[in-house]
């Protein structure tokens, strides 16, 4: 059964002389517990994809529906990452974790232990009463993380979340974010341009297409590289395969439309 | 070993340098005060200036020992410095509260805008007649003017800083389904407190404006009447007495206020 199911669905953005179309009727389902990622170049809409689904902007035309139900109307939980962390600089990392709980009146006992037992669990136990600035660019996106997911959110949403970091620390992270979503059973949906990060991650890619943003195709990860850690399927002889074959799609994609580099 | 002893005496050396800079900066600081009044004193003395006009240094002292030792310098000391800070404060807190509604309603900072730059550009001393009307001739109308002259431009500023805080901020927050409200208190306010800490230190310099002016117009007691009182009366050494007692005041309000600066900023 499709957990989010988006039908449709368009954008259009408006300024003062002109507007311009984001997105244009993207239908897609997704199932619970699944991990999708969005590749496509710049300016293809991928962001404006996840605010929608955040909640964020409100679609121009279409639905977007949760368990069947508008998205606008249930009350569910989502988590959304961003390319930088966005810690407060002037709250400690305790109170960054808890913001989310503290929106929604849910701070207790209860979810500040839950606090510190995933800070720990991701490898940072005892930071808590620390400030951002004495952290390194990983440790601040993995409070991020934990930040995230403390809210217990039905759908993780991921815009770039490891772009920022350099790339030892960036496949790290990676193999972290892997482990905790298939721990707690999250659906999640991946913005990125890294194709790789993209095929390490996910069961299904899709690829759009630039001006206006629309899904070109849809790939479902072989299964041999969905149940492999992050870090080993970059080893995989059909890793290679299907890096080359989405390659290929997104260069004929951008051939045809025209489209320039940003 | 050795080179360890060579490394610590080029240490020392800059350190002695530097001491030295500041004392050397201290005493030319000191010999400007000092030959300042002695030659006011002096062109006062030799009627190079007319001592009518322009006092001198010794009369104004002898005036100032004598006022304060009645007692009736301190009055007005203490009127002018009340004023003044209370002014200065509720100029600067209605500023920031007038600057939040701007903020969480922006249809309001819509309409309000072209009447902000029309109060921003108005010289704000000019509406001190209508506001003696409105409040009265006495304490509440100076405190007023000293007020409005920081009130609009702490509006200004601090709206503007809420306005540059990063937008991703509010993004983490909404996703959280926070309010409007919420986004305020835990990122806008915050992230802005810098800004409202700086508009401080501009607003103690309006606030002595708008009181001086405002007890021109309208006072009984305050340094800024004895300005007119001296003046009506022809006693330029009250005029200069009550000058110099404004200077220092206003000297050490702005370095208080630095003070609270330097350990709000530490503090975050």
């Amino acid at each position: 059964m499709a957990f989010l199911k988006l039908e449709h669905v368009s954008h259009l953005y408006f300024s003062n002389k002109t507007y311009t179309k984001a997105l244009d009727d993207i239908s897609l389902s997704i199932n619970r517990g699944e991990f999708i990622s969005i590749l496509g170049s710049s300016g293809c809409g991928k962001s404006t994809l996840l605010s929608i689904i955040a909640g964020i902007i409100k679609q121009t035309k279409g639905n977007v529906l949760l368990n069947n139900i508008p998205l606008h109307q249930s009350d569910y939980v989502l988590g959304y990452m961003l390319q930088q962390d966005y810690l407060f600089p002037w709250k400690r990392i305790i109170d960054n974790v808890l913001i989310g709980l503290k929106v929604q009146k849910k701070v207790s006992k209860k979810t500040r232990q839950k606090a510190l037992k995933l800070l720990d669990e991701v490898g940072l136990p005892h930071l808590e009463d620390t400030f951002p600035n004495e952290l390194s660019g990983g440790m601040r996106q993995r409070v991020a993380l934990v930040r995230t997911l403390i809210t217990n959110p039905e759908i993780l949403l991921l815009d770039e979340p490891f772009s920022a970091l350099d790339y030892q620390t960036k496949l790290k992270l990676e193999d972290l974010v892997y482990r905790l979503l298939k721990q707690y059973h999250k659906t999640a949906i991946l913005v990125t341009h890294d194709i790789g990060e993209a095929i390490s991650l996910s069961d299904r890619i899709i690829l759009m297409d630039t001006n206006p943003g629309r899904i070109s195709t849809i790939i479902d990860v072989p299964k041999v590289l969905r149940e492999e850690k992050p870090f080993l399927v970059r080893r995989q002889p059909s890793y290679q395969q299907l890096f080359d074959h989405i390659w290929a799609s997104l260069n004929r994609g951008s051939e045809t439309n025209g489209s320039k580099e940003t | 070993m050795g080179a360890k002893k060579h490394e610590l005496k080029l240490f020392k050396a800059y350190q002695q340098n530097i001491i030295r800079e500041r004392k050397w900066t201290f005493c030319w600081q000191i010999i400007l005060f000092i030959s300042f009044f002695i030659l006011w004193e002096l062109s006062s003395r030799f009627y190079w200036i007319d001592p009518l006009l322009f006092s001198s240094p010794l009369k104004v002292m002898t005036l100032l020992i004598e006022k304060f030792k009645d007692g009736s310098m301190i009055v007005h000391t203490q009127v002018t410095l009340f004023e003044t800070i209370l002014g200065f404060i509720i100029g600067t807190i209605l500023g920031i509260i007038i600057a939040t509604f701007l903020w969480l309603f922006p249809r309001f900072a819509k309409i309000m805008d072209p009447y902000l730059v029309i109060l921003n550009a108005m010289p704000k001393v000019a509406l001190g007649p209508i506001i003696i009307v409105a409040l009265g001739p006495g304490y509440t109308s100076i405190i007023a003017m000293g007020a409005i002259v920081s009130i609009i431009i702490t509006t200004i500023v601090v709206y503007t800083g809420f306005k540059e805080v990063d937008p991703n901020y509010l993004k983490v927050l909404q996703s959280f389904r926070a309010t409007r409200w919420t986004c305020f208190k835990e990122a806008i306010f915050p992230a802005t407190l810098p800004v409202m800490i700086s508009t401080l230190k501009v607003n103690v310099g309006l606030a002595w404006v708008g009181v001086i002016v405002g007890e021109f117009l309208v006072s009984k007691e305050g340094l800024g009447y004895l300005i007119v009182y001296g003046f009506q009366v022809f006693d330029f050494t009250l005029v200069m007495s009550s000058l110099v007692l404004i200077a220092i005041c206003a000297a050490v309000m702005y370095k208080m206020v630095e003070k609270l600066e330097n350990m709000l900023i530490i503090k975050n």
